[in-house]
């Protein structure tokens, strides 16, 4: 297959960018979107010029490392995928393709098409987590859960932290991710206590770091490659408004 | 000699050792914690839970990490789940049925004492990360579910639908946000360890990159916790992430650390077979669908190889004439015998011209008994995430046909020699997980990861760590100008140079690619001391071609990923070596160790206890061939060293 890459270049972070043109031939179709960019690296490094700089670790769909706007979408045409998990076969032969990193205001580029996602650890940072200190916890059958709760818990806990509700947002709101984690551990009994607390300082964080408000487009719901619902937002915004009153 | 690999294995029973050790290492006073600086290099598992359990008791912790996150350590991956000893199937499981079914998996090349606390701090680990909020799976009554894995005749395996080691890895990274939130740990992304400083046998600190920026710093501490994952991407198509590496324990061996059993490499049985030449990685298909799945080849060659040209397809071959070989060989374990024996038999079946796939290079792994049996919406809850990821990654329908799987390159058993307080031979530097070498023995048992990576995480190191800080809380952090950290630094900036410096034109992944065949060919599943023997010439030749060969575009003052895997191949180079010297050293055969040399008429592995009952560490010297040996016995008092049996 031959493809004509237009893909973002941007040397650092208060350089200007611009998108570069590539043609790439001879991938087969069993080729992942990753190893056509590694080809075309490769390439590169043949003639001398610098590689493309991206994002990737795991190559399965679960480190949420990676992460391109590709066509307009994150994560590229498919649904309920990562970047790695993207294959050429679903590109039509010969066709243009448009590459770009993240572009959210509160996730600078680095260099090409990775950019600096710190800010969603600082928001983790603010209250994603159960205080509980290592070996004080009761037996773990003490307290039985639900298997539709569990599973519910899951559903949220799916997150890879990868950005693309970020990215895809008109208002570059940072929601979805928020309220997965909120919704994941304020489901389970373990995660009550501090359920309330958790609700707000991750929200007051989210708002201190820069990203965009929601307002219901669900934009985030349809990108997100572990299909997590906006019913979580839903459950955030209940839990937020119990600790307001 | 026996001085230098001194275990200290406490004395007493086998069940009292890990309590009257704890019992006798001190403590320092949490006054005196927040003087004490630690630094914990990776945040798989392992690390990251080790740096949330010593910032909990209020160490100083600088963690360093080479993503943009802790969270996407390569723990992440692991699907099938995590091992513990609850007998909450009342199926008679035990911590000592759990501590025997590791002895034996690992083929009697561990340390008893070490998987004996293994398997006691094990259900310690499903209460603590229950605490932190794992939605394990669980039955209807709400009580937690096991389902079985490779190697064991009991159900104890947790889990979180296909993505268990995501789901403690957000256990542990919370706890680690939690102790960044609080200010004892504070976590350096995006950075890679270069070198270990030691002076006077001590570990003083460490050398780090800036991956964004290039710069190169020190960092000194009163011990180094080193949690940096196993070297298996020497292999370079392995199911490792791509940034995982063997980097940080090159330079720990180099430094003065032993590194033991090199040469126990695991092989996984159930990956989505090779299919280009541009693959730049494999992917692993879990265990845990051993479970359902039963694995077959055609009993025909000519079965074999219309099904490779697709002229027939799997579902048409009738039952009588398809070979269940895991269950035909081993009809006790069936198609959950461990991992080596399902790796070998695949190979054995492709060898024999029964191979599928276009490559004639992959088995079936077939769920169409289980669908039919239990239904298509248990399987789908049990694995339908794999079977969704197996579809886009082969674009073929896992519900229609059967799977296509084919072993890779998965783990690394061998690792940095640590006694029983996990300290490597270097004072003050630790080893943890995968990094370190001593619960697994010559193979991993599925789901042990996990468990061994959180019990020394969270309930080992934060024991042993602070009994060996107890007599130097009078003792100021490094002087970070000091000689050995400048000389270290130099050294570290010369080699970036010095790969910078390269001319060539070819890319560094074109010669680690190679290096990657010929360690697959020579010291993969099977290994003979003909092959190995001409590995090492090749190695070198093929080292000398990329010092030659290859370039590097670009500077090293900003992100340049062929600069990182420059510097991660030179050092596959010595690990590779070092791998084929331990497997030509080990002249028998052990769980994922298989010499051809060594096998009984059946064509199983044949263990030489008599030769080879010992650990094999190795010294670095800059003479290669001069790498010295040690060797520490392996003493089973408590279990009789048997022959190895699935059968």
């Amino acid at each position: 297959m031959h493809f004509v890459l237009k893909i973002w270049r941007q040397a650092g972070p208060r350089t200007k960018g611009y998108f570069q043109r590539f043609e790439i031939n001879d991938i087969t179709e069993d080729t992942s979107f990753l190893e056509m960019l590694d080809i075309l690296n490769n390439n590169l490094v043949k003639q001398g010029i610098e590689t493309v700089a991206f994002d990737h670790d795991c190559r399965e769909g679960i480190c949420g490392a990676c992460g391109l706007f590709i066509n307009g979408r994150p994560h590229g045409p498919d649904e309920g995928i990562t970047t790695c998990q993207l294959y050429m076969r679903r590109f039509p032969d010969g066709s243009e393709i448009t590459v770009e990193p993240w572009r959210s205001k509160a996730f600078p580029v680095i260099r090409d098409l990775m950019v600096d996602r710190r800010a969603l650890d600082k928001i983790l940072q603010a209250g994603g987590f159960i205080s509980v200190n290592t070996g004080t916890a009761p037996e773990a059958n003490t307290l039985p859960i639900s298997m539709e709760k569990v599973q519910e818990s899951m559903d949220a806990s799916a997150c890879i932290g990868c950005g693309a509700c970020v990215a895809t947002c008109k208002n570059g709101s940072a929601m979805l991710f928020v309220a997965s984690r909120v919704s994941a551990l304020s489901i389970l009994p373990q995660g009550k206590p501090e359920a309330c607390r958790r609700a707000r300082a991750m929200v007051a964080r989210m708002d201190g770091l820069g990203f965009g408000s929601c307002t219901n487009i669900g934009s985030c719901q349809m990108e997100c490659p572990k299909n997590i619902t906006v019913a979580h937002i839903a459950r955030l915004n209940r839990e937020f408004l119990y600790c307001k009153r | 000699m026996a001085d230098i690999l001194n275990a200290k294995i406490p004395e007493g029973t086998l069940d009292s050792k890990w309590t009257s050790h704890k019992e006798s290492l001190g403590c320092v006073s949490p006054g005196n914690r927040e003087k004490m600086h630690i630094i914990v290099v990776g945040t798989g598992l392992a690390g990251a839970s080790a740096a949330a359990a010593l910032g909990e008791q209020g160490y100083r912790v600088n963690v360093f990490c080479m993503g943009d996150s802790p969270r996407r350590a390569h723990s992440v991956s692991a699907q099938g789940g995590i091992n513990a000893a609850k007998n909450y199937r009342n199926d008679n499981d035990s911590v000592y049925r759990l501590f025997l079914d590791t002895i034996k998996g690992g083929d009697f090349r561990s340390r008893e004492a070490n998987v004996y606390r293994l398997a006691q701090v094990s259900n310690q680990i499903i209460d603590h990360c229950v605490a932190l909020g794992v939605p394990f799976a669980r039955d209807y009554g709400g009580y937690l579910d096991n389902r079985s894995f490779g190697g064991s005749l009991v159900s104890r395996t947790f889990y979180a639908r296909g993505q268990t080691g995501q789901q403690l890895m957000l256990a542990a990274c919370s706890a680690l946000n939690r102790q960044m939130a609080k200010g004892t740990v504070t976590v350096h992304c995006r950075q890679q360890m270069m070198d270990l400083v030691v002076e006077k046998r001590r570990a003083k600190g460490i050398i780090t990159r800036d991956m964004v920026s290039g710069k190169i710093d020190v960092f000194p501490a009163h011990a180094v916790v080193l949690a940096t994952g196993g070297y298996g991407n020497v292999y370079f198509l392995s199911t490792n992430a791509m940034n995982s590496n063997g980097s940080a324990l090159v330079q720990c061996w180099k430094k003065g650390a032993f590194f033991a059993n090199p040469g126990f490499v695991q092989i996984h049985p159930t990956c989505i077979p090779v299919h280009g030449e541009h693959q730049s990685k494999l992917t692993l298909m879990s265990e845990s669908l051993r479970n359902d799945g039963r694995i077959w080849v055609p009993q025909k060659r000519e079965d074999a190889l219309a099904l490779r040209e697709k002229k027939i397809r799997p579902s048409e071959i009738p039952e009588h004439e398809r070979d269940y070989y895991l269950e035909r060989r081993y009809p006790a374990y069936g198609n959950l015998v461990p991992r080596d024996i399902a790796s070998r038999a695949a190979r054995e079946r492709c060898e024999a011209g029964l191979g599928v796939s276009k490559t004639g290079w992959a088995v079936f792994l077939d769920f169409s008994f289980a669908i039919a049996r239990q239904g298509k919406k248990v399987i789908e809850d049990k694995y339908g995430n794999l079977f969704q990821m197996y579809e886009k990654i082969t674009g073929e329908n896992p519900w229609k046909e059967p799977m296509q799987i084919y072993p890779a390159m998965h783990y690394t058993m061998g690792g940095l020699w640590v006694d029983y307080n996990l300290m490597t031979t270097i004072d003050g530097l630790f080893a943890i997980g995968e990094a370190n070498f001593s619960d697994h023995g010559a193979n991993r048992l599925g789901a042990s990861a996990l468990m061994q990576g959180l019990a020394d995480g969270f309930f080992i190191l934060p024991y042993t760590l602070p009994g060996f800080l107890a007599d130097k809380t009078g003792e100021p952090c490094p002087d970070p100008s000091a000689d050995a950290f400048l000389r270290a630094r130099s050294e570290v900036c010369r080699r970036i140079e010095r790969l910078m410096s390269m001319k060539g034109r070819i890319p560094v992944d074109h010669f680690h690619r190679k290096l990657g065949v010929l360690m697959w060919n020579h010291a993969g599943i099977v290994r003979s001391a003909e092959g190995l023997k001409e590995t090492i010439p090749q190695i070198d030749a093929l080292e000398t071609s990329f010092r030659q060969g290859a370039g590097i575009p670009g500077n090293s003052f900003t992100v340049n990923q062929e600069l990182e895997k420059a510097i991660h191949l030179e050092d596959y180079f010595i690990l590779a070596k070092l791998i084929v010297t331990d497997a030509l050293y080990r002249e028998e055969s052990c769980g994922s160790h298989f010499r051809t040399e060594s096998k009984t008429e059946e064509g199983e592995a044949l263990r030489d206890d008599k030769h080879f009952q010992h650990v094999a560490a190795w010294q670095y010297n800059s003479q290669e061939k001069d790498h010295l040996l040690h060797k520490e016995q392996l003493v089973f008092e408590n279990i009789p060293v048997t022959e190895r049996k699935y059968k």
